[in-house]
């Protein structure tokens, strides 16, 4: 079976030899025998130290083909979101022929369907999702396609519903669990697409020959065979990979030989993910500063100037932003905006201490100037004590001009995932090519304090959702016995949580699998369960409520707890508080416990994020009054935010509560969401810079994980919401990811007005 | 019950702590922190806003901060260590205390000003200079920069414009120029009110003549406090009142710009 290949390939001598070998030039390692893209990282990067001077603005070949891709979002939005949608070819790699924006220009090419915009097929989610999807945009499945689903392959969704239980029904939709992928692809996996640029895709099947080689005598498990299933079906999606590639007349069966091929061979493995499957969030890896050695080595040898490396990347860049997926109407009230995650992890530092930081790096942030701001990808910077001044300098500068990159702590996560790690989706990380997670959307805390008041009935239904117990039937809430209810609704919540995901995920594997991306992965595949909470804050503030201050419980006719009358003063979390945020904390630890007691599928590792995207709204809507004050449907506050005006003294004491959620037992990500008006980060555009610099080190130095970071006037949302004709660049970032705010729904485009504007006073 | 409170350089003289030795233990009361300031003084500061404040500025932002210090009683040390807690945040930039006025508590305020200096923040007093006379050369060491209000060059401008005269903080502003004190000049330009070219070219002379001025802000009147004045139920008189325009401001830029003086 081992065809030898690889080892030619990774000798030593191609490394060195040939002006016409891939890796003329690049310095040998442990990358050359096997594959290792860190390894390679590491031994030819060279860290930019410097500023943005070099910098090129767009070429005239990059305004035409924006001009006429802006023409085509423009038609995409008035013709109420979705441009066209393919209602017949179910998506796959390679199913569908070259399509084009405008191929005279395209320096990097490449679509999800024939044409730019259009939609592709993707049942096997679940065929009634794919149907209802596309009713939502008043469109019908061919019936020959239908057909075929209906009565002769079973999807993902069909899978996932013959086997819940009726507590998960239940819970699911009382909404104490909401936004579960069993209508959706779960994404957040990432393929190491740089290895298509690397090794080429034959290299790659070799080495995927010699797994089923070595692994033939071992014994047999279920695992095992599944094992060997899996990995000849990602031999076979490698080699459609390559079928999808020729028709754009790539040959990426060999390594990429230099700049613009690097870029384009990485693409094209992300497209082809991007063509099989609708993950909720399909984010494209850390490829910044691999590239950089490509262009480091063009510019050597003479091969290309700073403008057209600049074009290759805004080429590239308008091809992440055009990722389009068909959603359902619920889908898309939970997670506003169109989203697709194609999250970028942008700097860091290494494990040797040098920074990550290239010329690409910066070329990446560069892109919001050259096309100005945008929510996709989803530019995220690792930020690190270490980073070179110029490039937190420049990070800086950017976010102040187009609020469109979110931070994540990488000092902070360097100890768990290594200096090749890229974040998934808002918050996530994960080794690229080493680990996947079984992404679990998240639980409302806050109902299930709500629960445990009311015995396990639903305060807003009556019905009885958790187990039944004896509500409480005091006047006053008094804490402990809160606390004793509420672990106990908690315990009741992670088992039925934790069990609906290994059955969601049972069967991902089964009927929807992501053969591309995981062919570009190791055999050894370290897998999280990736649980979260939502109401967070507004779980805090209602214990801190009860311990600090007094809640009366009020009641309806049926005797169900259904408001809360707080008499008194209670510190909130937000403050830099410990009474409040000790709360917090605990909360969080606690839940992580119960998660931690239940058995998951795959042997995957339980983890938990606090991060609610837009869904905060929707749990807002789907839970009763709380005792913290809160009104019943008043959205929650976004992520791990404190509550929208609780936090009264200044950004930096609110962001510290923030800073103080234990990482190690959120490990899948802690979402912080901050927004200041221009005039007060400073007085002018030096000095916001700078204070947005040490905002960023001190909150970091703290621990805190991520922060987006949006910096401009209330007037202008207020603006873009009457006239969204003129803003149709205008990002916001949201818990963990970036929306064009016209795309938002009325509701949340208030929401995210009303939330803190710090410093408007 | 402040709002017919009125002050006179003796009555205010009264208020002042003798003999009180600043330690960490020295008390105070403070109305409010902003932990992320960034337009009082350089870099990210933390500030206090102490209570208590002689002045009756028609546009004044923190009505309630106005009359004597009460509320409740913190002390320096308290203070201290909530600030250095931010120390990750501050390092470029620092402690201001600002009000209210600050010297109504001057012990209060040295004590906190001794203390940030052992830590090695930088601290910066944000003053109108009415009470400058109460700030002592010991207090002053502790502190790196002045942030000096100077809200009209006229006597009688500003005395209609704060309720108090003009001299006090023109001495304040002379005896920091001789003792080396690094100094932020500001002025709020509030249209119909301070902005007549006569009134601002008295303070743009007298900025002309200090030696270790900074920076010279002209701050853009701005109503958000009048939200307060309802609140409190005090009577806003600028409610009429508009912010300047670009050009006001320019004009008052020019002004300064005469006389030597680079306003920002």
């Amino acid at each position: 079976m081992n065809t030898g290949l690889g080892n030619n390939v990774a000798s030593e001598d191609a490394v060195s030899s040939g002006s016409s070998s891939p890796w003329r030039g690049f310095t040998p390692g442990d990358w050359t025998d096997s594959i290792d893209v860190r390894d390679f990282i590491q031994k030819n990067h060279a860290p930019y130290l410097e500023g943005d001077d070099f910098l090129c603005g767009p070429t005239d070949r990059t305004l035409k083909l924006w001009d006429e891709l802006k023409d085509l979002l423009a038609q995409e939005r008035a013709a109420g979101g979705v441009l066209d949608a393919d209602d017949k070819v179910v998506g796959k790699v390679d199913s569908h022929g070259a399509g084009y924006i405008d191929q005279s220009l395209e320096q990097i090419v490449g679509l999800q369907t024939d044409k730019p915009l259009k939609r592709a097929l993707l049942p096997y989610g679940g065929l009634r999702v794919a149907a209802k999807a596309l009713q939502a945009h008043h469109r019908e499945m061919a019936p020959e396609t239908a057909d075929i689903f209906l009565k002769h392959r079973k999807t993902h969704n069909d899978g996932v519903f013959d086997a819940y239980t009726d507590d998960i029904r239940a819970a699911r939709s009382a909404g104490i669990v909401t936004g579960l992928p069993d209508g959706y692809g779960r994404g957040r996996i990432i393929g190491d697409y740089r290895r298509v640029a690397l090794y080429g895709v034959d290299r790659l099947i070799a080495e995927k020959n010699k797994i089923l080689d070595e692994m033939q005598n071992e014994e047999f498990t279920e695992e095992w065979v599944r094992e060997r299933e899996e990995i000849v079906d990602q031999t076979r999606a490698l080699e459609a990979l390559k079928t999808m590639a020729a028709a754009y007349g790539c040959d990426i069966a060999k390594p990429a030989q230099n700049g613009r091929e690097a870029v384009q061979w990485t693409y094209f493995g992300y497209l082809g993910a991007v063509k099989e499957q609708n993950g909720a969030a399909m984010s494209f890896g850390r490829t910044s500063t691999f590239f950089d050695i490509y262009f480091e080595r063009d510019l050597e040898e003479g091969k290309i100037n700073e403008a057209g490396i600049q074009e290759i990347i805004d080429h590239l860049v308008m091809k992440m932003r055009i990722v389009r997926f068909i959603r359902t109407a619920d889908y898309d009230e939970l997670f506003s905006g169109d989203p697709t995650w194609v999250t970028e992890s942008i700097g860091g530092v290494g494990e040797d201490g040098r920074p990550l930081v290239s010329k690409c790096s910066f070329r990446m942030l560069h892109t919001l100037r050259n096309l100005g701001p945008s929510p996709e990808p989803n530019l995220t910077v690792l930020w690190a004590d270490k980073l070179p001044q110029p490039f937190k300098d420049f990070c800086a500068k950017i976010s102040i001009e187009t609020s469109s990159i979110q931070y994540e702590n990488d000092d902070l996560m360097r100890p768990y995932w290594g200096d090749d790690y890229g974040i998934a989706c808002c918050v996530s990380a994960m080794r690229i090519g080493k680990q996947m997670q079984f992404f679990g959307a998240r639980a409302n805390l806050a109902k299930a304090m709500l629960y445990a008041i009311n015995g396990g009935v639903d305060e807003k239904s009556g019905k009885q959702v958790a187990p039944a117990f004896d509500a409480f039937k005091g006047e006053y809430l008094e804490y402990d016995e809160l606390m004793a209810r509420f672990d106990k609704m908690m315990d009741w919540l992670a088992k039925t949580y934790v069990k609906a995901l290994n059955i969601i995920h049972y069967m991902h594997d089964k009927y929807c699998p992501e053969h591309l991306m995981m062919s570009l992965h190791d055999r050894t595949i370290f897998r999280t369960m990736a649980c979260g909470i939502a109401g967070l804050s507004v779980a805090a503030d209602s214990l801190s409520a009860v311990k600090y201050a007094k809640v009366k419980v009020v009641r309806n006719e049926d005797g169900l707890a259904c408001d809360y009358q707080v008499e008194g003063e209670y510190p909130a979390y937000g403050n830099n508080d410990d009474r409040a945020d000790d709360i917090a904390c605990k909360l969080v630890e606690t839940f992580m416990d119960k998660i931690r007691e239940q058995p998951t599928y795959r042997n995957s590792v339980p983890t938990q994020s606090i991060l609610t995207i837009t869904s905060n709204v929707v749990y807002g809507k789907k839970t009763g009054n709380t005792p913290d004050g809160r009104k019943a449907g008043e959205p929650f506050a976004p992520g791990a935010n404190p509550m929208h005006g609780r936090d009264r003294n200044g950004a930096i004491a609110s962001m510290s509560s923030v800073a103080k959620l234990p990482y190690d037992q959120s490990q899948d990500g802690i979402s912080y969401t901050f927004s200041i008006v221009p005039k007060a980060l400073g007085k002018d555009d030096g000095e916001r810079v700078n204070n947005l610099v040490d905002l960023l080190d001190g909150y970091f130095t703290n621990k805190g994980h991520h922060i987006n970071v949006n910096v401009f006037d209330r007037e202008t949302l207020q603006d873009a919401m009457d006239h969204p004709e003129k803003y149709p660049q205008l990002t916001v970032r949201v818990s963990g990811y970036a929306v064009n705010f016209i795309k938002l729904t009325r509701e949340q485009q208030i929401d995210l007005i009303n939330r803190t504007f710090h410093g408007a006073f | 019950m402040y709002a017919n409170c009125s002050f006179t350089n003796a009555a205010a003289t009264e208020l002042t702590m003798p003999g009180a030795v600043p330690g960490p233990h020295t008390e105070g009361v403070v109305e409010t922190i902003e932990t992320c300031g960034a337009v009082d003084g350089p870099g990210l500061r933390y500030v206090v806003f102490t209570r208590g404040c002689p002045l009756r500025c028609q546009y004044c932002h923190n009505p309630e901060t106005q009359g004597k210090p009460k509320g409740d009683i913190t002390t320096a040390e308290k203070v201290l260590a909530d600030v250095k807690r931010y120390k990750a945040f501050i390092k470029r930039g620092g402690l201001t205390i600002s009000g209210g006025e600050p010297l109504m508590q001057p012990a209060f305020v040295h004590a906190i000003f001794k203390g940030a200096k052992e830590a090695g923040i930088h601290t910066a007093l944000d003053t109108s200079g009415f009470l400058g006379a109460r700030a002592s050369d010991e207090l002053l060491k502790h502190v790196d920069l002045v942030l000096l209000d100077i809200k009209s060059g006229l006597s009688s401008t500003y005395k209609d414009v704060t309720g108090v005269q003009l001299s006090p903080t023109l001495d304040f502003a002379q005896r920091l120029d001789a003792l080396g004190k690094s100094m932020w000049i500001r002025f709020v330009l509030v249209p119909g009110l301070t902005d007549s070219a006569r009134n601002i070219e008295a303070v743009a002379k007298f900025v002309a003549k200090l030696k270790l001025v900074d920076r010279v802000e002209i701050l853009p009147f701005h109503k958000m406090g009048e939200h307060k004045y309802e609140h409190a139920g005090l009577t806003y008189n600028l409610s009429n009142t508009p912010t300047p325009t670009r050009e006001q401001v320019e004009t008052a830029r020019a002004i300064f710009a005469r006389h030597g003086v680079e306003a920002r």
